[in-house]
């Protein structure tokens, strides 16, 4: 691939990029979230179309409209959700010959009992033992992983792009992974390998490629780097952000969680919020930060442990109980979680409130209006009227309703969940200033995000999560980024 | 000038076609556009207008009630029952139904907010159990005044002369169904632009997660909505027996689709893309206005049905492509 650049919307994801993979080599591509490595893999794998620049194959130049171009170039890509390739209700067999099936490179009369025996062969390739005839229902995730890469190889792919495939897998999984992984090596295929666990990396890879903000910083040798060169070059140097950080008294705990558990992604968490005080949970994508703030609000049930607010344990089995308790959630999916973009900033900012605004149900308009219009000063949302629908606010002010609706309600702590995302640079300041005023006025900050920078620019202490649990803690000031990303990505492999 | 004629048309053309078909049937037939031809058309319509209501209830919380038919066919002949074999007194002929009709709203919220069935689904299957219940109840047969029971003898009631007045009276020179009609329309309109649940029906229709992150009860919500769209349904059963004067099996059976033709109409009115309570009557209107004047025009009332549905299609497509090119 050579010279891609891409942008959406006039902002550039991707500035002049190359990259070149040699057939049987295990190649990693690494980089912070929004690095720009996904819309590359986008790229190559014919889910976008490149701007400009041009993708070339054993000296032929190609390009790929869609998927089904770069797969016909024998280009092959397993994303982190397996759950999106594959066909639940149907079997094995029919779910790798999918590709097959699907264009017209078969029979039109299928005969199941010689397509079973193809599957089988290849399933007993990479060594799994299911049945070509079981349903993909049935099967376990690292099983589906594996079907994947059984159809790809059935494809007779040149290229393979594996998405963080080791992110929801046990170590043992992991294993038999990197395995099968060198078995495509060693039959001549190159294997794109994206991964946010440096250990892996140097354990299987051949070659590095390093990405930041669009552009492509080194392509190394994997004997000739080590751990620290890389986060350094994933990290940069230029980065510096401005963090306003207001001083505020810290009191007593308001939030106090013991022990809690739910489902795969929070398996075990402990922590405590005081008043005035911000605490910042990073860890990287995946690591169960938005499942963690979604217990805490009610939103997904807990299956053990304990909230307390101000020392009372509370029951949270509804938003609606975490709101009664004094607990907010600024959602990270704000489009779809956060606000409802096809109401007004009237009605979106009123949305908690409707009960201490309206007398025996009636609303009072007056009162809704004189919120809203509090909410805009004070937070400065831009926006031309109340009843603009929030649908056409930029990002930043978007966030700044779904912040706004919670100041008329009796929060004592309010639950961030990457709140920068999406939002440009002007707003994000604003939010950390009001995040800052937030504290200020003696409530308790949960500020969850995969944003090093910010959490060490905000808040009082960090805690790193990594597969659902809370694995360092630091005071501020005591860690670096490069500290951070150290115990995200390491995690316990790295305490054990 | 052209900018401000385009969203002009989308916003007002449902109100004008309305306007242009009435004008089209005064001109056709002198007797058209009369003081008692227009409360007639009000007056066919009201029934239909109490169940469209109850259906966009449904379509507000995001959900869609089809059982609202046989709804009406149940508190239809229940009324009827009521006072023909039971020879109740009008207060009990009025709630029982009611009651009826919101168990039957319970029913679907049971299926629909907490096993989650899908809503088309599981009001399609309680619409077939309502349905059969309803003809089980009177053993297929139509209810009326004195009507022969089974076992030989004749049943002992008939139906109330103040629950006919209902259906067929009139109050200063306004059919009673007409006044009561715009009562309903009014206070389902203030209901959702003025009140607090009202508010939080619009709100969880317009994204259930969001809504339910921000603290609402969405499943009481959603519940109370079903709850109220059989009710709706109920009242529509009522105005049909006291209307007929007699409680007819299958009353309810074309409603359904009357009223699901009406509220979807009502998308298009204002351009609202959702539904609204004013649309609705509107659409309910146009509906009434159609079958009204085609019917003076000797044209056969099965050939209206296709019109009908040409004018559901056509107002849907205007207000979508609207929709969809806002959207880009």
């Amino acid at each position: 691939m050579r010279n891609i650049s891409k942008s959406f919307a006039g902002v550039p994801a991707l500035n002049n990029v190359d990259f070149n993979v040699r057939s049987g080599e295990i190649h990693a591509l690494l980089g912070a979230n929004g690095a720009g490595k996904s819309t590359l893999m986008k790229i190559l794998s014919g889910a976008y179309e490149a701007d400009e620049g041009i993708i070339e194959m054993a000296g032929t130049s190609y390009s790929f409209r869609s998927p089904a171009d770069s797969k016909d170039a024998g280009i092959h890509c397993v994303y982190q959700e397996v759950d999106t390739s594959l066909v639940p209700h149907l079997s094995v067999t029919e779910n790798i010959f999918l590709d097959r099936l699907a264009t017209s490179k078969t029979k039109a009369w299928l005969t199941w009992g010689k397509l079973h025996e193809e599957a089988e062969a290849v399933l007993s390739r990479i060594g799994l033992t299911v049945s070509p005839r079981a349903l993909i229902r049935d099967l376990t995730l690292s099983e589906k992983q594996l079907v994947l890469i059984a159809r790809l190889l059935a494809e007779e792919a040149k290229f393979v792009i594996l998405d963080e495939p080791t992110a929801p897998l046990s170590l043992e999984e992991t294993d038999k992974l990197f395995g099968i992984m060198k078995g495509l090596k060693e039959a001549g295929i190159g294997v794109i390998f994206i991964s946010h666990r440096l250990p892996e990396v140097f354990r299987i890879c051949d070659r590095i490629t390093v990405m930041r903000d669009g552009g492509r910083v080194l392509t190394e040798r994997t004997e000739d780097m080590d751990a620290t060169g890389v986060v350094q070059a994933m990290l940069g140097r230029s980065f510096e952000e401005e963090f306003p950080k207001l001083p505020a008294a810290i009191g007593e705990p308001v939030l106090t969680v013991k022990g809690l558990e739910s489902g795969r992604r929070v398996r075990g968490v402990d922590l405590e919020v005081r008043r005035g005080e911000i605490v910042a949970v990073v860890g990287l994508v995946g690591a169960g930060k938005t499942e963690l703030s979604r217990v805490l609000f009610g939103a997904d049930p807990a299956d053990r442990g304990t909230i307390s607010i101000k020392g009372q344990p509370v029951r949270l089995d509804s938003p609606s109980d975490a709101v009664q308790a004094g607990i907010a959630l600024i959602p990270e999916e704000r489009r779809k979680e956060g606000i409802l973009v096809r109401e007004s900033v009237l009605h979106n900012l009123s949305l908690p409130i409707l009960k201490s605004i309206s007398r025996l149900g009636f609303l009072s308009g007056t009162a809704e209006r004189h919120f809203a219009n509090t909410q805009i000063v004070g937070l400065g949302i831009k926006t031309p009227t109340v009843s603009q629908l929030t649908a056409y606010l930029s990002g930043g002010n978007q966030q700044k309703v779904a912040i706004g609706k919670w100041l008329g309600t009796d929060t004592e702590v309010y639950l961030f969940d990457e709140p920068t995302k999406g939002v440009d640079v002007g707003a994000k300041r604003d939010i950390f200033q009001i995040i800052g005023k937030l504290a200020q006025q003696g409530k308790g900050i949960l500020y969850l995000t995969c944003e090093f920078a910010e959490a060490l620019g905000l808040a009082d202490r960090i805690l790193i999560m990594c597969d659902g649990v809370i694995v360092k803690s630091f005071a501020r000031g005591e860690a670096t980024q490069e500290d951070l990303l150290y115990y995200a990505s390491a995690g316990r492999e790295v305490l054990a | 000038m052209k900018n401000h004629l385009l969203p002009f048309t989308f916003k007002y053309g449902a109100l004008i076609f309305i306007g242009l078909v009435i004008l089209f049937f005064s001109m056709r037939n002198e007797y058209f556009f009369t003081y008692s031809n227009l409360t007639d058309i009000l007056r066919s319509i009201s029934i239909v207008t109490f169940v469209a209501i109850g259906v966009s209830i449904s379509l507000m919380v995001d959900g869609f009630d089809l059982s609202v038919g046989a709804t009406v066919s149940l508190s239809t002949v229940l009324t009827a029952t009521l006072m023909v074999w039971y020879e109740m007194p009008l207060v009990v002929v009025l709630i029982v139904p009611i009651a009826v009709g919101a168990v039957v709203g319970l029913l679907n919220a049971l299926l629909i907010v907490k096993i989650r069935i899908p809503d088309l689904l599981a009001t399609l299957a309680v619409m077939y159990i309502v349905n059969g219940i309803h003809k089980t109840y009177t053993k297929g047969y139509s209810i009326y005044n004195n009507m022969p029971l089974p076992d030989g003898t004749t049943a002992p009631g008939v139906m109330d002369k103040g629950f006919l007045w209902i259906g067929q009276g009139k109050l200063l020179g306004v059919p009673f169904p007409v006044i009561l009609m715009l009562l309903a329309v009014i206070a389902a309109h203030v209901f959702f632009k003025y009140t607090r649940w009202g508010r939080q029906m619009i709100m969880t229709g317009g994204n259930e997660e969001a809504a339910r992150l921000s603290g609402l009860k969405v499943k009481r919500v959603r519940t109370l909505a079903y709850v109220a769209s059989g009710i709706f349904a109920s009242i529509g059963g009522i105005l049909f027996a006291s209307r007929i004067g007699s409680g007819q099996i299958d009353a309810g059976a074309p409603m359904l689709m009357e009223s699901v033709a009406a509220v979807f109409v009502g998308y298009s009115v204002f351009a609202a893309g959702r539904p609204n309570i004013i649309g609705t009557f509107f659409g309910a209107v146009l509906m009434g206005v159609l079958v009204n004047g085609l019917t003076m025009m000797n044209v056969d009332y099965y050939r209206t049905d296709i019109i009908k549905g040409s004018v559901l299609v056509l107002a849907l497509a205007v207000t979508f492509i609207h929709l969809n090119r806002r959207k880009t």
